[in-house]
């Protein structure tokens, strides 16, 4: 069985249908990257994924569970995913540890020494143990998106989903980020990521997902897609992509 | 013509500045708990609870202070509700207060709204553990600076409640002042007991305000 | 009705004393600049009532005897004064400090730069902020009762005491006319201010009395 499976999925906004048909499977401890040019429905997908847009058409299952069915406990199969923004959305009001362990508290029960030794675990992972008592404010970019990780891997998700995690960050702070993400993808965590970051999906991904207007382009190997596109607008994405931000490693 | 005083007054208008001090605090606590539960139903009630709360809002923002008044004190023994002139002067204050702090918790609510909102839920928090959590929390420290804005405003306006007979300050001072006719000199007094209340009770709100925020947020631009 | 002529005559009072006072307080040095704020934060402070009662009845202590309506106009007026000192203040320090600068720099002297240049920009920045000083005030005139000013609502009481149930109606009845007349007096300000709009020139955060809020 896989782990998520997007079939069919229409979204529209007014007059505007975003997303036209979309469809695709992940399995356990795939990458998956999605890119394509702005405002083609990619962030409207990831929210439809986890139900904070409901989609007009189509259906989502997590490991055989309908997310899109009216009468599915939304919370609960919300725990099991995570979802990491690109505006970071830590909640101002709690210092890092508090951000990281809140959910594991208050949405699965746990206790709070069980919690708070969790948070400092996942803080340490992504290599900000030393910075749990600060407050989002006082912490940089790239910090604030490494916490908001911390705060998804804490509540032990069976996916991630990463909404544009580097494109609000300043160009030296994406690189700390981009290397919690990598190693995550090699600890084998299943991840769906949409991201400009060529470098990354060309390192980590285990299939690229070109999208364009609502719908799949084309799919495939990052190495299969990046120097043999079979479809024309796929090979003008990259080359304009290529041009803008340069030859990735 | 000289000026007429007499210490003895000062007790009285003492007695008169602590009805007051407790008219206004009743009725702001009023204030918060229908004004929160009113801007709830507005930010989260869908239309049918929305509708109802923003023409609530609307009516006690809309029309004066004194009407209310008199309206609670004049009007309600009509629908069989008598109420005492310090129950009647708390109550429309209160409303009044409510509809006001509703609007100041609506702002602050949808200030914080967006993103939190979206980052809580998921996580897995329902709507109201998001609420709760994260969204109130913070919504309070925004409301800060207009909520101590309108202790001080509803400060000044409880002395409205003379009207109805209750011994506030200006109950009292206008008992005086008339029996000795110093209107002068009884006001300048009461002018004075106000502003110095005003002053302290600002002072008070400055250092809570100080005391609540959150390390690295800059300070709330004060309202006035 | 006087309620009507009440309210134009003290904004009139407010808008020109509060320009005067705002002026001071940002231009002005430590001798005419403090006294500024003192004023603002007296007339402030004082409750709107307090300040009607000793504008009437204490000069008819010393046997001065004045009108109510000059008296509330008075009382009322310089409190507004008070409210509308602290939007213009706003508005002219939101304004930026090029512009006087470049004024002074054509050979402008203050005063005619003032005049010129920053008070028309601060009188169109100051709009939305005003137009919640006008509501206000719209329902302060009430308080007029107290020194015997207000014929709606002798009125209104005098209906109450002749038919008991018709109390909350009467009332409910002045309440609403209140609405319409803030509604109508908010709507014209807000043509007014589209009216005046210049593109590119917004001001957000402009406070005025302590209840002023964005819809």
């Amino acid at each position: 069985m896989n782990l998520l499976k997007v079939e069919n999925i229409h979204k529209r906004y007014g007059k505007e249908e975003v997303l036209k048909g979309v469809s695709f499977e992940l399995q356990r401890g795939e990458t998956k990257v999605v890119i394509g040019p702005s405002g083609t429905g990619k962030s409207t997908l990831l929210r439809c994924i986890n139900r904070l847009s409901l989609p007009d058409k189509g259906q989502v299952w997590l490991e055989g569970e309908e997310i899109t069915h009216s009468k599915s406990n939304i919370n609960q199969l919300r725990a099991k995913i995570g979802f990491v923004f690109q505006d970071f959305n830590l909640f101002s009001h709690l210092t890092a540890l508090k951000n990281v362990n809140i959910a594991p508290m208050k949405v699965k029960g746990m206790k709070k020494e069980e919690a708070t030794k969790l948070a400092m675990e996942e803080l340490e992972r992504v290599g900000l143990g030393d910075k749990a008592d600060a407050y989002p404010a006082q912490l940089s970019g790239g910090q604030q998106q490494r916490v908001s990780i911390a705060r998804a891997l804490a509540m032990s998700p069976k996916l991630i989903l990463f909404d544009e995690p580097t494109s609000a960050l300043d160009p030296e702070l994406i690189g700390e980020v981009l290397e919690v993400m990598i190693n995550l993808a090699k600890d084998g965590m299943t991840m769906l990521v949409v991201s400009h970051e060529m470098g990354f999906a060309r390192s980590v991904a285990d299939e690229v997902i070109f999208m364009e207007h609502g719908v799949i382009v084309e799919q495939g190997p990052p190495q299969q897609l990046f120097s043999n596109p079979k479809h024309r607008r796929t090979g003008e994405f990259l080359h304009k992509i290529t041009e803008l931000y340069g030859e990735t490693s | 013509m000289g000026l007429v005083f007499d210490w003895a007054w000062l007790p009285q208008l003492a007695r008169g500045l602590l009805i007051t001090v407790e008219i206004t605090v009743v009725c702001i606590l009023v204030g918060i708990v229908l004004g929160l539960l009113l801007a709830l139903g507005r930010v989260y009630g869908g239309r049918l609870l929305s509708i109802p709360c923003s023409l609530f809002i609307q009516f006690f923002r809309g029309t004066p202070l004194l009407i209310q008044l008199l309206m609670v004190y004049y009007g309600l023994p009509t629908w069989g509700i008598t109420l005492s002139p310090i129950m009647s002067g708390i109550l429309a204050l209160g409303l009044n207060t409510a509809a006001y702090q509703a609007e100041y918790f609506r702002g602050a609510i949808q200030a914080v709204q967006g993103g939190q909102m979206m980052a809580a839920r998921s996580t897995g928090m329902s709507l109201a553990q998001a609420i709760r959590y994260i969204i109130l929390p913070q919504a309070f420290r925004i409301v800060i600076p207009s909520w101590s804005n309108e202790l001080i405003l509803m400060l000044k306006y409880s002395s409205i409640v003379y009207m109805v007979t209750v011994m506030d300050i200006m109950g009292v001072g206008n008992t005086i002042a008339a029996r000795h006719f110093s209107f002068f000199e009884v006001f300048i007094i009461v002018a004075l007991l106000y502003l110095a209340l005003v002053f302290i009770v600002s002072q008070l709100l400055r250092m809570v305000e100080r005391h609540v925020q959150i390390p690295g947020l800059g300070e709330h631009a004060e309202h006035r | 009705m006087t309620n009507i002529q009440l309210l134009l005559a003290l904004l009139a009072v407010g808008l020109v004393i509060g320009t005067v006072v705002a002026l001071l307080q940002v231009y002005a040095g430590h001798f005419l600049g403090v006294p500024a704020f003192i004023y603002e934060w007296v007339f402030r402070g004082i409750p709107a009532l307090v300040l009607l009662f000793l504008f009437y009845f204490g000069p008819l202590q010393f046997g001065v005897s004045i009108p109510p309506f000059i008296a509330a106009t008075l009382a009322l007026g310089f409190r507004s004064s008070a409210y509308q000192s602290q939007i213009f203040r706003g508005a002219i320090q939101a304004i930026p400090h090029g512009q006087m600068m470049a004024a002074r720099s054509m050979g402008m002297s203050r005063v005619r730069a003032i005049v010129s240049i920053i008070l028309p920009q601060a009188f169109r920045l100051s709009l939305p902020a005003w137009s919640n000083e006008f509501s206000s005030v719209v329902k302060d005139t009430t308080l007029a009762y107290a020194v015997g000013l207000n014929e709606i609502l002798r009125h209104a009481r005098f209906i109450t005491e002749r038919y008991y149930n018709l109390a909350m109606l009467a009332y409910l009845t002045v309440a609403l006319i209140f609405l319409v007349l803030t509604y109508s007096g908010n709507w014209s300000l807000g043509w007014l201010e589209k009216r005046l709009r210049i593109p590119g020139l917004e001001m957000a955060g402009v406070s005025g009395r302590g209840r002023n809020l964005s819809k």
